[in-house]
């Protein structure tokens, strides 16, 4: 990496140091854990004990009191060699401890924080499997009843929700009707163990194969009515403010998969030979190689400057949405090229490529799929200013 | 225990080095530095040393403004103090750098001075002999087991086929081999808290150099080889070529 991008001296440390460590304590293992599609406990734990959970979480809740900027750096770095591992600190931070941190109470962060920080996980249960993009459109419901809520429903591809490490999840319900007769939705956690929540594993995924995805389901379960996060009918307020966030570290995850991608078709092409010449020097593979780093160059630069601004407390819809929408497609290019460069060992699991080719598919989906993205820009553009569909 | 630690700030392994114009330094720029891989196991020892016996782990490096980054690095792994003795430039021998850092081991009296065998940069493994004939206390170099009770120490130290055990007392000189130990990494939060921390500059005493580095050049590319038929004919070839052209035979 030939520029620092402005960042501090501690900033540059700490890439560092979750370099060292995602080479040596993970990338050994990233193929063996894609080919069994296990979640990896023991790397799990390293990555606690490193500060990797409780990233931005602050110290008195035993985080690494991170900015949002170094938190970004971890999760590029971790992509960088195995979106698995990338997937459970980004999902974990940004989806789990995020909302309990933004919106909990006290009581709530004083419970929660201190154990996802040390080794246990929280999903965030927001798709159902009749609504995916319009998550406004849940039917997961959650009716008061005396003291207690009563849920029920069901939650799909929930990351890190279904884990033995899990501890219980932030779900996203449909409590009640408003004046003008939308849905009103609310945030409520529920723990794993109670009575009437059960996960089940979601097996043979394409991609991600080591991190852990998860289906909830809600019969007649009853949380305290304490267990609400932040009001009542903030549900979907707090989701949309915690995905700003969280679009970030999937733009790192684009990012940090694009830089492996180009790493690994770098090196092949510089040591490959075809025609009696390296692959590198000829300008079909040049170029595709120079593209990939154009791409890199100007991804890194704006996402960086996004987490500044979000360090900041300024408004980032449009940035982040842009951010994980340009990074992913460029993660998608880069492992395109990455292949295509490998040739015929691009398509076997023996190389890197291929798990690449793999792993940047869901970014172009999750957290929003690209078309989502392209209608909050366009949304912040003012396209739909006088006409309104959505 | 008070343990004093020496690291030296070197280009990542992985870097491209160039020969800079007037062809006596390297070009620095686009270059990756890092702490000598050997003075982290040294840190790490140190960090363990106190560990089990208690008392303060000093780091100290020699150099220009630009090595406050080791530092940090050395801060984010544990240490409890961080030194630097301020150069004007980047231009000194060994000797410099070795009466620097025996002129502040003398300030701070450690009971044992950790490093690594050498530096990665230029190689010139003088450092724990040289420290140790300044100071007038024994050093052990390239050890890779370490056992301290007391004021015994017990080195191990790798050799051709086997391993030399040697025994010594503290207050000591110890550098580092590989094998010594895993290095730890810097957690998460100890690097966010390490920038916080205070580094103590100490100037530089004036030492008159005793050797110069004349001229750097990079190695001679590797000339493409000849390929040679594997006919009867061409052995008379082969050795023509051996003899005239390698001069091997």
């Amino acid at each position: 990496m030939s520029l620092n991008h402005n960042l501090s001296e501690e900033q540059i440390l700490l890439r560092n140091t979750v370099r060292d460590f995602a080479e040596n304590e993970i990338k050994p293992f990233a193929k063996e854990i894609d080919a069994k599609e296990e979640f990896n406990y023991e790397i799990t734990q390293k990555m606690a004990d490193m500060g990797f959970l409780g990233a931005f979480s602050p110290e008195e809740y035993g985080g690494s009191a991170l900015d949002y900027l170094s938190y970004i750096l971890v999760v590029e770095e971790l992509s960088r060699v195995d979106g698995s591992q990338a997937a459970t600190i980004a999902a974990h931070n940004s989806l789990g401890v995020g909302p309990l941190l933004y919106f909990g109470n006290e009581e709530q962060k004083q419970k929660y924080l201190p154990q996802l920080a040390a080794g246990k996980l929280w999903g965030f249960g927001l798709t159902e499997p009749e609504s995916g993009s319009d998550a406004g459109n849940a039917a997961t419901t959650a009716s008061l009843e005396g003291d207690e809520w009563v849920i029920n429903g069901a939650k799909i591809f929930i990351t890190n929700a279904g884990t033995d490490v899990s501890i219980g999840s932030t779900v996203m319900a449909h409590t009640g009707t408003r004046e003008d007769g939308t849905k009103e939705m609310s945030c409520i956690i529920v723990e794993n163990g109670t009575k009437g929540f059960t996960t089940r594993v979601m097996k043979d995924k394409m991609m991600w194969r080591g991190s852990n995805t998860a289906e909830l389901f809600f019969e007649d379960v009853r949380v305290p009515k304490s267990n609400l996060l932040g009001n009542q009918g903030d549900g979907f307020k707090q989701m949309l403010k915690t995905l700003d966030k969280g679009r970030l570290s999937i733009a790192a995850m684009g990012l940090g998969l694009a830089q492996g991608a180009f790493e690994s078709a770098l090196k092949y092409a510089k040591d490959r030979k075809a025609f009696g010449h390296q692959l590198s020097t000829y300008q079909s593979t040049a170029f595709k190689l120079a593209d990939i780093d154009m791409g890199i160059e100007l991804a890194r630069e704006y996402l960086y400057e996004t987490c500044r601004m979000a360090d900041r407390g300024e408004k980032i819809t449009k940035r982040s949405a842009i951010a994980k929408l340009y990074c992913s497609e460029l993660a998608h290019m880069a492992a395109n090229h990455c292949v295509q460069i490998h040739g015929g060992y691009g398509l076997m699991k023996e190389y890197d490529a291929e798990r690449f080719y793999r792993d940047q598919k869901l970014l172009e989906i999750g957290e929003g799929t690209s078309e989502i993205q392209r209608l909050v820009i366009s949304r912040a553009i003012g396209c739909y200013d006088q006409e309104k569909f959505y | 225990m008070n343990i004093l630690v020496c690291i030296s700030r070197v280009p990542d392994t992985a870097s491209r080095i160039i020969v800079a114009s007037g062809g006596k330094t390297i070009d620095n720029t686009g270059i990756k530095f890092v702490v000598n891989p050997y003075d982290e196991i040294a840190i790490e020892e140190g960090l363990r040393l106190r560990e089990k016996n208690g008392g303060t782990v000093t780091c100290v490096v020699l150099g220009t403004e630009v090595s406050k980054d080791i530092l940090r690095t050395a801060l984010a792994m544990g240490v409890d103090k961080a030194v630097i003795i301020k150069t004007a430039d980047d231009n000194y021998d060994s000797y410099f750098t070795a009466e620097n850092l025996a002129n502040y081991a003398k300030t701070l009296n450690p009971d044992i001075i950790l490093l690594g065998k050498q530096s990665v940069d230029y190689d010139s493994l003088q450092m724990p002999s040289t420290l140790g004939e300044l100071l007038n206390m024994p050093s052990v170099s390239v050890v890779t087991k370490l056992t301290i009770e007391g004021t015994n120490v017990t080195a191990e130290r790798e050799v051709e086929g086997g391993k030399e055990v040697i025994s010594s007392t503290l207050p000591c000189i110890i550098s580092a081999q590989k094998g010594l130990n895993d290095p730890r990494y810097p957690k998460l939060p100890d690097i966010m808290k390490a920038k916080s921390k205070p580094i103590e500059e100490v100037a530089a005493i004036e030492v008159a150099a005793r050797v110069e580095i004349v001229g750097l050049e990079m190695p001679s590319k590797k000339r493409i080889g000849k390929l040679v038929t594997d006919s009867e004919v061409d052995i008379a070839e082969i050795v023509k070529l051996l003899h005239e052209e390698a001069k091997v035979i």
